[in-house]
């Protein structure tokens, strides 16, 4: 990450004249031309509404109403309110279920993807993360379709191995987690692709130094790829966890389409309901804070653990 | 190794050598990975065989369908004298089966005539014809694209779309190619703290800012328009910056220097010396914008709740198959239709794509 320092283009062998100052001066004043597009969309497009998000969080802010002052009565709400624990529930019983399989099925792939045996590599690599590329709107109606109870074909394969009774995948409270982990499994395309790429930089000499030593592939794996991978797992898990604490798109569809139902209600679709149904966008600040804080923690954590777990060759970086 | 089995003289049936055993090894292995691997692909990708088949069925096909085979198919006649009758599969007493149409049906025998054989004539069949099987045929209804096309009025979504998409995609490319440029190549003080807050950005989660941000394009009069989509991304992204960023970073800057030995302007710079080298990141980055908002959802929803006309195909796509949930057939089919040209483009750029994933994946 090492950015060029302030010595850029002053490093040509010519002694300091008098012009270089000035020049230097005016590269830096380019630098900043070329900047602002960035600075200002981040003033005005994430610091403002972040710090105005933070304030409207202690108003009762209704679009087209004044704002009025009410102190920490939206916060009071998330803490008393039954339905704040209901939807962090909900949010949480599915990221606990579903980090593992972000994080593991794509590690699965990856690791074929990168054996030697494998034949057709690059097709195959395409062919795999080429779900990743359906639009989400598409992607939840292809496994709706999919996962239906009668005329679905996951269920048609489950009857033909012998199942008799497959669940109701999505119609059905008891397994609608489920099936929303399943709908997930065609998002694991990035993270798949990264720790390929992860992959393919282990040094060789390494392996070959392990087979040296006689050990198996699966030795090897363990002990070599899994470490020197790690910091792409974390970036993966990292941006899984803040993921599904973002989740909403097929909460939201699906609770569109079959009947409103508590095990859809992430803490997610609530926000959006209590902003743009309700418009108590007061309260819906207090709860994009709520969760944001959720991620930011959760976030810290991960990385708080991750000197145990995660290999740095090459010391700090 | 390899060199030493091929010139060995002993034919492979009597090759003992321990060479041969371990190239058959390597053979079986190559063998059985590929194959798990292709499996694990099979089952990954059936979903997209579930959404064809359904998008190419009648709903009466598809209100059958539960016990039946999962391609669509359709019963086949035969035309006898100007009249259309069901074509059967008849068991013949050597063991050999015929296809016989049936003309008239009776409860012990029927009148059937061969269909292989018409000038035969109509026969009389022993038996009852309901314990026949009828002769059917794979039938796509491809009818299904046309209605579904014209049910969500399908140019007029994806023209706004292509708009959006292309509008955003100019911005980000003009934004993101500058700030890039500023930060790959400019003495700029305090770079690297703001280098730190930009990667910062990825991580945060959008509905922090939601609120404010549509009070903001409320109060200004955007909303119920697509200026909300389209204006944000003329002030640059974190990933796009990141990713082009590295990739200038990778360009040598003697180029840059002798341009600017020779007058050059850092504008000319970048037009002339940074962009024509750039192309592979730069489309990565054009790639990724388009996809990006041709998949984008909750946006749109926002900001379009009161304009149909202006909806976006993922938008359309969602009311449509909200209000015509029970016809299966057609909400698969304008699935299929959202998703061809984010897979096409995808096909096209996937070298240059999935590089750019994983320069912002894994070089950080």
């Amino acid at each position: 990450m090492a950015a060029q320092d302030v010595t850029a283009y002053s490093s040509s062998a010519a002694p300091p004249r008098a012009g270089t100052l000035t020049m230097m001066q005016r590269q830096r004043r380019w630098g900043i031309v070329f900047l602002s597009p960035w600075v200002f969309g981040f003033l005005v497009f994430t610091l403002f509404p972040m710090l105005a998000s933070l304030y409207f969080s202690f108003t009762n802010f209704k679009i087209g109403e004044p704002i009025e002052f009410i102190g920490l009565t939206n916060w009071a709400r998330l803490f008393t309110e039954q339905n704040t624990s209901q939807a962090l529930f909900v949010t949480f019983r599915f990221a606990l279920i579903s980090t593992p399989i972000a994080i593991g099925l794509p590690l699965l792939m990856a690791s074929l993807l990168n054996s030697k045996m494998l034949v057709a590599k690059p097709l195959l690599r395409v062919l795999f993360y080429m779900p990743y590329m359906v639009p989400a709107v598409s992607s939840i109606f292809i496994w709706q379709s999919f996962l239906n109870g009668q005329t679905g074909w996951l269920n048609r394969l489950l009857r033909l191995i012998g199942i008799a009774d497959p669940p109701n995948w999505l119609f059905d409270p008891t397994t609608l987690t489920w099936g929303l982990v399943l709908l997930g499994l065609w998002g694991v395309g990035n993270a798949m692709l990264t720790m390929l790429a992860s992959m393919q930089g282990v040094p060789t000499e390494l392996y070959e130094a392990a087979d040296v030593d006689g050990a198996n592939t699966f030795t090897k794996w363990y002990r070599i790829t899994l470490p020197l991978i790690s910091p792409v797992i974390l970036y993966n898990l990292v941006l899984a966890v803040i993921g599904l604490m973002n989740y909403f798109l097929p909460a939201y569809v699906l609770s569109n389409t079959t009947r409103s139902n508590p095990e859809t209600n992430f803490f997610n679709l609530n926000l959006y309901r209590t902003a743009f149904q309700f418009n108590e966008m007061g309260f819906a600040s207090a709860q994009a804070w709520f969760i944001f804080l959720i991620a930011l923690l959760l976030t810290v954590v991960i990385f708080g653990t991750s000197n145990r777990w995660v290999y740095y060759s090459g010391g700090d970086r | 190794m390899a060199a030493t089995s091929a010139t060995s003289p002993v034919s492979p049936a009597v090759n003992t050598s321990p060479f041969y055993g371990m190239q058959l090894r390597k053979f079986t292995t190559r063998a059985l990975v590929t194959l798990f691997a292709c499996m694990m692909l099979g089952v990954y990708l059936l979903p997209f065989a579930n959404m064809a088949m359904v998008a190419l069925s009648t709903p009466e096909q598809l209100s059958q369908a539960a016990n039946e085979s999962v391609i669509p198919s359709r019963p086949i006649t035969f035309t006898y004298e100007g009249e259309a009758y069901d074509v059967y599969i008849v068991p013949l007493e050597d063991g050999t089966t015929a296809r016989y149409a049936l003309i008239d049906p009776g409860r012990r025998n029927s009148d059937m005539i061969d269909i292989n054989n018409p000038d035969a004539g109509v026969f009389e069949w022993e038996g009852n014809w309901r314990t026949l099987t009828p002769v059917r045929e794979v039938s796509f209804a491809w009818e299904n694209f046309g209605i579904a096309y014209e049910a969500i009025d399908f140019p007029r979504l994806f023209g706004n779309t292509l708009f959006i998409a292309v509008a955003g995609m100019i911005g980000t490319l003009l934004s993101c190619i500058a700030v890039a440029y500023a930060f790959a190549r400019f003495p700029i003080p305090g770079k690297n703290i703001l280098f730190i807050i930009l990667i910062g950005t990825i991580i945060l989660p959008t509905q922090v800012t939601l609120i404010p941000t549509y009070a903001f394009f409320a109060a200004i009069g955007w909303t119920n328009s697509w200026l909300p989509l389209i204006v944000p991304h003329f002030f640059a992204n974190a990933y796009n910056v990141f990713l082009l960023r590295q990739y200038f970073m990778t360009l040598p800057r003697e180029l840059d220097e002798a341009a600017m030995i020779d007058g050059a302007g850092p504008f000319k710079i970048l037009l002339r010396v940074i962009i024509p080298q750039s192309w592979p990141a730069i489309i990565a980055v054009a790639v990724f914008h388009f996809v990006w908002a041709w998949n984008d959802y909750f946006g749109p929803l926002i900001y379009l709740i009161g304009k149909p006309e202006l909806h976006p195909v993922s938008v359309g796509v969602q009311v449509f198959n909200f209000q015509y949930g029970p016809r299966p057939e057609l909400v698969q089919a304008t699935s299929m239709m959202a998703l061809i040209l984010p897979l096409i483009i995808f096909f096209l750029a996937q070298r240059v794509f999935m590089r750019g994933v994983v320069i912002t994946g894994v070089e950080k």
